[in-house]
Formats: structure tokens, sequence, C-alpha cells
């Protein structure tokens, strides 16, 4: 039967259905690991083990009636700090929610709870989802399995690392410019942005509304298939929800899996290739290319001409957006209030000064004066205005390159993970590793994160990404899943079984 | 790394990110003003050349996929208990949420 | 404290005033404009509210159909054109009764925009139109409401604290802005109140809203400037907040160009700043200056789609729209038969509702009318108030007609039964009966009677007038009878020795 944390969701719900386990038992399992391993990997925030196990027996209850609320019924999951939960903390990786409560939950956690999945707990982030390193949570960073010394991705590295280190079979993510796929490349994970629209997004605190999605975050392409199908679709509370249903995601999984992609165009992007790429993460992707050739696909060189601009765009749009989101962490409601020192009797204004210098971090702070300034009156239309002009074109670059392709394929991120602290002072070049994930973003395209291998001169996981056209993230799955089993049989396995062994502390 | 094309100087003086800290209600300390000025003239810089890139002609998009009209039905759903409301609340006083004294505009 | 200020005439003399009005109204739609929290007005503190309507972290807003639909019939009613795609916008700014710290409204695309209304205006010679022209209606939501603990007045200046409910905070609103207002002149205060009366009169009768400015759903602020007389330039204008009557709209609008024909009279320069009427001391003060007043960073609401009315719609929603007032005034005069007189005046006590619902309670229209204009026009302007928030229903004074008409009162005790009910002490009928208000405790119904028995009884009169008083004992009967025995004989007795002495 195997140790029941190395395998993937879509095994642990097989052995659930055959009896080898229960969903109480497949809890504890992860509990016990999060506690053996996350003292060095610190994936997590808050752990809810009574929670957990609560709802553990009652889906083993539910399957002993016979009366299954989804196919992952009783597989344990986590869930990024983003995402409010009813009557679990959630601080979004911030001081200034430290010990917030929300009285409701958002609708993918509220879908997860009626498919019957387990929370173990909420995920650490980069504050408010501001980072590509989870360095800039204000609860000490996440370390990544591979290497603890260096950084798991951001701004969703707590869900990346709880996967990769086999402290949760799945997590959800959220992804605004590239923080499900990134961290997924550097962890050796899978991880999904599907399409704007195509996963509710009532409850998630936003960072930039127009841009943020959340998605799967799992080692396998199938779990995330299955995962996305319990999550998505419409949602009246979000205005920006897509009213059709999702395409077919696991069976397209399945049939990718098959291997034969007969038919398939490929688009590799021109300006996500080359210069600024690390060579074993070009490498790698190249070979993975030649794979998919090699499993029937045609390849096509397509030109973005626009994407050069996507990551300007996105830093103008991104800021801005949020600069009026987090206005409401204002110490009247709810959250921190801190009272400002030397001052008699301070006024409500007074305090929601003291209180956001105190509660907000350093690049909160940073991307909150940008945003201030790119919306100010002067500076709209040469700023926001443009942004968003540079977003039409980079959705025209899209269409284009999608008359001649299926999908679009590049490495995910320019380099493998990088040690703690080295970019903490450059902020450019932290931006940076969003450049080949920002472009779906702007355009609200789905994509896709597998690990393509590890680079040559490190050893750390290489990601391969896959785009697709909006509401068409089936072909996301066929192709990833069609990459992962050609690659898997290369390996003899799947590539999270070279990652070092945890030290476990006892 | 790849470069951003047109990168060209712009400058932010401190006493801007002062006005804008002002904006947003930020009680920025003078080392974080001497810092993020700098700083934020590095990010503006290397965004600058945005300005230039898109024709007159090109329409803005601010919603990925072109919806509209989504509308609710006037039905009532069912509200928070003022429990719940000001649960979170840092101060509260007669079911209500206690703020320190506002200045200025009675509304 | 208190500012200088130029005679009326004087300022009107120099100066030619321009007037900006702009009014919010709250809808009443069951729900709020962007979550389903029910708007009643009145409820405990924050029971109303949801994590869109307080802002929550990670909530979403979600249109109100029938608050469009509402915002494009007023948009129809004003003659506006209805944008065929319209976004709503933030605006950011600060202040703890706004629970996002940004109000989700319209910016440069407003739902209705370039209308305009005729207003009829009181003059010494009758009345005139005024075409007010009516720059955008756009929707947006309202804010929750502050109580303002310690200090001496329990006011926002001086309070320790505050404490804020948010059950309003999200109820929809519709935002009308005029056009500048030129060439008023002396009269542009009436045209204030009179185009704020009209369009109340014309948001009732779509249906949309209670416009009720003593309970805040119709609120507006006076935008005044003047510029040096026939120069027809723009000068620096004040905006005052906080005038929450006909009356008052009136009364600062006359403020203001007093106010302001001071300052610059005397060489100085207007602030541009927000001022508050003071509704006691008939004044307007000056309000915080805001230093980011200017810096909304307005950008489109990434959290909701665009609006795109079909002309189907638009067209099938004017199809349907209620008279405007001045054809319902026309068609009220010819039904009611008053005269043109009649009909100004009953408009310029803003009794036209008042008057047509108590006809509707059953009252005779000359009846109501004269209830409403004489007797409660009068008592309104006593107390200083509006006449609709008297303390009195249009039923109510249809039952007081009603009375007299069944001869149980007739209108010297009427009066005392309308003091009865404007003082709480109950319905008409209460009143009479509490307060004991039969007519046979009246003196011209009793003169009445004791005239009919002396002019049935001559010989009887004859002997009195002669100085037999104990012949009054007759005449007493006949009137006690007339009476069926309600009218208290000592007074009867005195009027008829009286009347013959
Ligand atoms: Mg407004
Ligand atoms: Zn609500």
């Amino acid at each position: 039967m195997g140790d029941l944390i190395r395998r993937s969701a879509a095994d642990l719900a097989d052995a659930l259905a055959a009896g080898e386990t229960t969903s109480v038992e497949l809890t504890r399992v992860h509990l016990d690991r999060i506690a053996e391993v996350d003292g060095a990997v610190h994936a997590f925030l808050h752990i809810d083990t009574e929670g957990a196990l609560a709802q553990a027996a009652a889906s083993d209850a539910r399957r002993a009636a016979g009366q299954l609320a989804s196919p992952l019924d009783g597989v344990p999951i986590a869930v990024k700090d983003v995402l409010a939960t009813d009557g679990l903390p959630t601080t979004c990786g911030s001081k200034i929610l430290e010990g917030w409560i929300p009285p409701y939950d958002a609708e993918v956690v509220a879908r997860l709870k009626a498919a019957g999945l387990p929370i173990l707990g909420k995920t650490n982030m980069d504050e408010f989802a501001m980072g590509s390193s989870t360095e800039h949570s204000a609860y000490g960073p996440t370390h990544n399995p591979w290497d603890l010394d260096r950084i798991p991705g951001g701004s969703g590295g707590g869900s990346a690392a709880a996967v990769a280190s086999f402290q949760a079979p799945l997590a959800i993510g959220t992804d605004t410019g590239g923080s499900i796929r990134q961290p997924g490349a550097v962890t050796g994970t899978v991880g999904v942005k599907p399409t704007y629209g195509g996963v509710s997004r009532y409850g998630l605190v936003a960072m930039a509304n127009s841009l943020d999605q959340a998605g799967p975050v799992t080692r396998t392409v199938l779990d995330s298939a299955l995962l996305h199908e319990v999550i998505g679709g419409h949602d009246a509370k979000d205005s920006t929800s897509i009213d059709q249903p999702l395409p077919a995601l696991v069976d397209a999984a399945r049939r990718g899996a098959a291997g034969d992609l007969t038919g398939v165009r490929i688009g590799v992007v021109k300006e996500l290739t080359g210069e600024g790429y690390q060579s074993g993460v070009q490498q790698r992707f190249d070979e993975a290319v030649q794979l998919l050739v090699g499993a029937g696909a045609t390849v096509v060189e397509v030109s973005c001409p626009n994407f050069v601009h996507a990551l300007a765009a996105y830093y103008l749009i991104m800021p801005s957006e949020a600069s009026s989101n987090l206005a409401r962490f204002d110490a009247m409601r709810y959250g921190l209030r801190v009272l400002p020192e030397g001052i008699e009797s301070p006024s409500a204004e007074d305090v929601m000064r003291a209180t956001r210098d105190r509660g907000f971090g350093d690049e909160v702070k940073r991307r909150i004066i940008l945003g201030t300034y790119a919306l100010s009156s002067g500076y709209y239309d040469a700023y926001y205005g443009q942004a968003q002009k540079v977003r039409t074109l980079i959705s025209r670059d899209f269409d284009t390159a999608f008359y001649s392709a299926d999908v679009l394929v590049s490495p995910t991120a320019p380099t493998t993970a990088f040690r703690i602290g080295e970019k903490l002072d450059d902020p450019v070049a932290m931006y940076l590793n969003d450049i080949a994930t920002i472009p779906a973003n702007l355009a609200g395209v789905p994509g896709l994160s597998v690990p393509a291998g590890l680079a040559d001169e490190d050893g750390l996981p290489v990601g391969f990404q896959v785009l697709a056209p909006a509401m068409a993230d089936d072909r996301l799955y066929r192709v990833g899943a069609a990459l992962e089993a050609l690659l898997e049989k290369q390996w003899g396995g799947p590539l999270l079984d070279r990652a070092p062994t945890l030290e476990v502390a006892r | 790394m790849p470069d951003i094309p047109g990168a060209s100087r712009v400058e932010i003086s401190r006493d801007e990110v002062a006005h804008l800290a002002d904006l947003a209600r930020i009680d920025l300390s003078d080392a974080e003003l001497d810092a993020l000025a700098p700083q934020l003239s590095v990010i503006l810089e290397s965004i600058a050349s945005i300005s230039e890139v898109a024709a007159d002609d090109i329409p803005p998009t601010s919603h990925a996929l072109p919806l509209t009209n989504v509308f609710r039905e006037d039905v009532v759903v069912p509200c928070l208990t003022a429990e719940q409301a000001l649960s979170g609340a840092p101060a509260k006083e007669q079911q209500r949420f206690a703020v320190p004294r506002i200045l200025g505009d009675e509304q | 404290m208190s500012d200088a200020l130029v005679p009326y005439d004087e300022a009107l003399a120099a100066f030619d005033p321009a007037m900006g009005l702009e009014v919010h109204i709250e809808l009443n739609t069951v729900t709020k404009m962007f979550c389903g929290c029910p708007t009643e007005f009145g409820a405990e503190p924050n029971t109303q509210t949801c994590p869109t309507c307080l802002g929550l972290p990670g909530s979403m807003p979600v249109v109100n159909g029938k608050a469009v639909e509402s915002a494009i019939r007023i948009g129809l009613a004003l003659n506006c054109d209805i944008a065929s795609w319209c976004r709503f916008a933030r605006k950011n700014y600060f202040y703890p009764d706004m629970p996002k710290n940004f109000q989700t409204s319209q910016y440069d695309e407003p739902i209705a925009f370039d209308g305009y209304t005729d207003v009829l205006v009181d003059t010494a010679d009758g009345s005139e139109v005024f075409r007010v022209e009516i720059e955008r209606a756009h929707m947006e939501e309202d804010t929750g409401k502050s109580l303002h603990v310690g200090g001496s007045t329990g006011r926002i200046q001086g309070a320790d604290y505050s404490l804020v409910d948010y059950n309003r905070a999200g109820i929809p609103l519709i935002e009308i802005v005029t056009r500048p207002i030129m060439g008023a002149r002396e009269k542009a205060p009436a045209v204030a109140k009179a185009y704020v009366a009209h369009l109340r009169e014309l948001i009732l009768g779509l249906g949309v809203s209670d416009v009720r400015m003593e309970q805040g759903s119709l609120r507006c602020d006076v935008n005044l400037s003047l510029a040096p007389i026939g120069t027809g330039e723009l000068g620096t204008r004040t905006e005052t907040k906080n005038v929450n009557s006909l009356r008052s709209v009136e009364r600062a609008a006359r403020y203001e160009i007093s106010r302001q024909a001071a300052i610059l009279g005397s060489g100085g320069s207007i602030l541009q700043e927000t001022r508050h009427w003071q509704e006691v001391s008939g004044v307007t003060l000056s309000g915080r200056e805001k230093s980011d007043a200017d810096d909304y960073r307005y950008f489109p609401e990434p959290d909701l789609v665009p609006v795109a009315p079909s002309e189907e719609w638009v067209r099938s929603l004017k199809d349907t729209l209620p008279e405007p007032p001045r054809v319902r005034r026309d068609r009220l005069q010819k039904e009611w038969g008053f005269s043109d007189l009649e009909m100004r005046d009953t408009i310029g006590a803003d009794a036209l509702g008042l008057v047509e619902e108590t006809i509707a309670a059953g009252a005779s229209p000359q009846a109501a009318r004269k209830w409403w204009l004489s007797e409660l026009a009068r008592r309104a302007n006593e107390q200083d108030v509006d006449i609709a928030s008297l303390p009195i229903t249009p039923a109510q004074v249809a039952r007081i007609q009603a009375l007299i008409d069944e001869g149980g009162i007739n209108d010297k005790l009427a009066r005392q039964v309308f003091d009865g009910v404007l003082a709480g002490e109950g319905t008409p009928d209460e009143v009479v009966a509490a307060r004991g208000l039969a007519i046979v405790s009246d003196e011209g119904a009793l003169s009445a009677a004791v005239d009919a028995a002396i002019a049935a009884n001559p010989d009887v009169a004859g002997k009195i007038r002669e100085g037999k008083v104990a012949a009054a004992g007759a005449l007493i009967g006949a009137v006690m009878k007339d009476m069926r025995g309600q009218a208290d004989a000592g007074r009867v007795r005195e009027l008829i020795l009286e009347k013959l002495a």
C-alpha cells in the first residue's frame, strides 16, 4: 500500500473507495507529517487539527452511508491563507490581520467543504500575496523542501512547499502574476491558474481584482484536474464569474496521460525563451518540447511582441488595484489597531496612519505608494490608462498566437529557486521572476506549470508552462498530463522522488 | 535577465513620496521615506516605457473577459448577526463599532 | 465665528449668483446596491450587514438590477440620455463610516446625462417656469452612520469618539447633479427650493424612493458662487452640506449669497470649501479643509462588469413612465376645480401630494386645500418645519373634515382637534373624546339654536325683552330639545338673556 503521504490524491481517493484507509487516517498521517517537518519548512500559518479530523470523520460517515459528496471526498487539503475561512484565522501573511477570524467562507472554501475535503490548515504566503519568494510573509519565510536555504517561490510558497514536502496531497493557491505557477516550478509540483472567472473570487482577499485567480496546487496533473472540477464553475456572488459549465478537465488529463498528442499544435513563445533564462532551465524546456513532438504534436514558433511590456503593465495595474483594496485595513472594523505614541487623544485618522505603518510590511507599503502614485490625478492616463491599453495589445498577441497554435509553451520561471535573502533588496530583480507568467494574468487566459526536470547546474526543479485560450482549460490538462507521463517514464517515477529527505522532528 | 526596453529616467522625490503616503494614510518614518524614494524611482524607471507603447486608438481593457449586465434580483439574503458583524472589532459599544474621534466633515 | 453679511438686495445689486445643486436620493429597493442586505429604516444597529457591505476582506459586490432600473427611470424622467455602456468606479478616500475606504460610484461614465427639467417658481406676479439643466445622474452607495459620543453638543466637533452603525452602508443612492444655474438672480434661492420640491414630486411619482428629507432619503448640497454682475463668469464656489429641508435649501442659498457678497465686497476672496448648514442658527459654517479632496484616484471597479442597458429595455422603461409633474398638476387642477391661484398656493406650500392624498381619503378638494393651506401651513411656518413633516396624516385631516360634515364639530372646534393630533394626543376621534369637544359646547351652534328658538317663539321673546326674565325657561327648553339635551343650560340661559337684553 506504500507510504500514504507520498501518494497522489487520485490514488488516495481510490484507496478510500477500496476501504484500504479512512479519511480520519489520511488526515491524521498528514497532521503527523506537518508536526514532523513543518518546523523546518514553515509551510503553514495555522493548523486546524480538530476541524480537519471532524470533517474527516464526517466524510467517513458519508462513505459508510454510501453518500459521497465528490470524487475527492475525504482527501485532505491545505488552503492558502488569503482565502476567508469561517472560524479559522485568516491573516494573508500580514500583521494587520493577525488574529482575524472571518465570519464567512470563501466560495472556494465552501465548495471544498461541500465536496468533503478536510481542511488541514492555512498556508504561508507573501504578505497580501505581494512577492515571488514568500520572504515577505510577516510570519517568516517558507523554505523550499529541495533546499531549505532556498525560496519556495511566491506568493504561494506555503501551498507549494506543503505539497512538495508531503504535508498535504492537495492545496489551493492564488495566482495574480504567477503565484501558483512559479512556486510550482521551483518546488517541482504542479500548479494551475484557471481562466479568469473560472473559479469564484468571492472570499479571496483581493490583491489585484482583475488579475487574481484561485487554483489547484498538486503533485500530479490529474490531481489538479480533479481539484479544479471541485472548485470551478459559476458563482453568482462573483460578478466576474463565467456563467458556463467547465470543460471536461479530468477527462482531458486522462486522455493526455495516454501519451498521444497527434494533431496538437504547440506554439513556443519567442519572447519567453533565450536570453535571461538560466541555461538549465532552457535545456529542460527544449527537451520537453522535443518529447511533445515525439508524442505527435507539431511545434511552431510564435511571436508575442507586446509581452515585453507585460511586466511594466502589471506593475502599474496590480499596485493600483492593490492600493485601493488595502485601504480597508484601517483599524476601524477588524484587525490590528495601533494607537500612535506621543499623541494625547489620537483621531481616527491618526490611528489609521499608525496602524497602517505598523501593520504593513515594506513590500506592501511600496506597492500601495506605487499604486497611489499611478492613480493620482495627472498620472492616471500616462500610467494606469496606458497599462490598460497594453493589456489590450497583449490579449491581441494571444489571439494571434492561438490562431496558429492550440497551446503556447514556455519555461514557467526564468531561474530555479534562489537563496533566501538573495533578491530581497532588489525589488526589480524580484519582479522579473514573474516575467513568463504575467501575460496570462493580464489577458485572463489559463496556465499550468508542470515539472520538467532538474537544472544541471544546481540540481533544482524546473517548470514547464502551458497556456491555453480562455475557457479552454482542458487543453492545459491534456498537454500537461502527456508531458508528465512521458517525463516520468524517462525518470522512472515522479520528480519529487529525487527530492532530499527532510529531517524529521520527533 | 531580459531588459525592459525604453527605460528612461523618472525621479520621484522624497516630498512626493511623503504626499503619497499621506494620501494612503501611512505614517512613514523619515528612514522609510529615505529608503522608499530611490526604490520607487528605480521601479518607475523600469516601467516608464509603458507610456510610449500603445497608440491612441487602442481601447483599454479593464476586464479580461467582456461580460456585461451581471445583475442580482432585489431579494433579501440572510445577513450576519450583529455579533458576527462586530466579532472582529477592535472596540465596540452599544452594538456599534467604536472608533476614535473623527476629524472633519459631518455627513 | 459669525460671518459678516450684506443685505440680500445689496448683494444682488453687485453680484450674479450661480448655483449647482447635488441631490442624493436613497432608492427604496428592498436590498442594498451591491448585496442582499435589507434596507429597512430604523433597524437595530449592525443587524443589516454582510461581508460585502461591511467591506470584509474577500467580499465582492453584485449590482442590484432593480436599482439600475430605478436609475434609468429617474434619468428618463429628467429627460437625460441613457448610457448604452457604462461602468462603476472607485472613489478612493478614507472615512470611518465608509467600510472599504472607497465608495463604489460612477465617475466619467454616468448611467444618465445631459437632461433638463422644468420647474415652476413662485414670483411676485404669479409663477414662472424655470428650466434646470441636468448634467448627470449616477448610481452609488451610501455610507454608514456615526453617533458622536462626548463633547458638549454630541456633534462631531469636540466628540471623544464615535460609534458606527453600518446598516445604511451600501444602500443605493442616485446622485443628481445640475449644470450651473445662471440668470436666476434674486430668485436663485427660490429656484433651488422649487427644484428640490419638484424633484421630490417627480421621484415620488416614479415610486423609486420615499424622498423624505427628514429621514435623509433625499439630501441636498448647494454649490453657490457669485460673480460681478453682468460678467457671466463663474466665481469660486462653496459647497454647503447638511441642508435637510426645503426651507433650508432656500435659506442656505440666501445666506451664502449674503455671506459671499460681504467677503467679495470688501475685497476678499472666497475659499473653495465645504460648509455645513446650521438649521437652528440659520448660518453656514466652514467645514474642515481636506488636503486630498481633489484626488479621489478614480478607476473602474474591477469587481463589477459594465452596465449596458439594451435599447429595448430603455424604451420599455420610457413607455411606462408616469405622467410628468406638470401634466399631473394640470390634470389635478381640472379634477379639483381649483383656480390658478388656488393651485399655485397649493404647490407653493408644497402641499399638492398632501391635498391629493387627503382628497383620496374622502375630503372634498376645497376642504382639503383649506386645512392644509390655512391651518397646517401656518403651523409648519411657525414651527419652521416642512409641511410634510408635521405629525398628521392626510387621512387624519380627511377624518377631521368628516367630523365637521357629520356635525360632530365645527370649524372652530376642528382647530382644537388639529392642536390635539399635532400634540400627539391620538387620532381625531380620540382627541374629540378626550378633550370633550362636543359641538354643544360650541358658541356658534348654541347661538344659532338660541336664535332659532327666539324666532320660533316671538311672544316669549317679547316678554323677556320686557324684563320678565322668568319666561326664559320656555326658550331654554326649546333650545335643549333642539340640541337633544346636550347643551349647557346655564350658558343657553346667558345667551338668551344677552340676545334679548
Ligand atoms: Mg457622490
Ligand atoms: Zn450587505
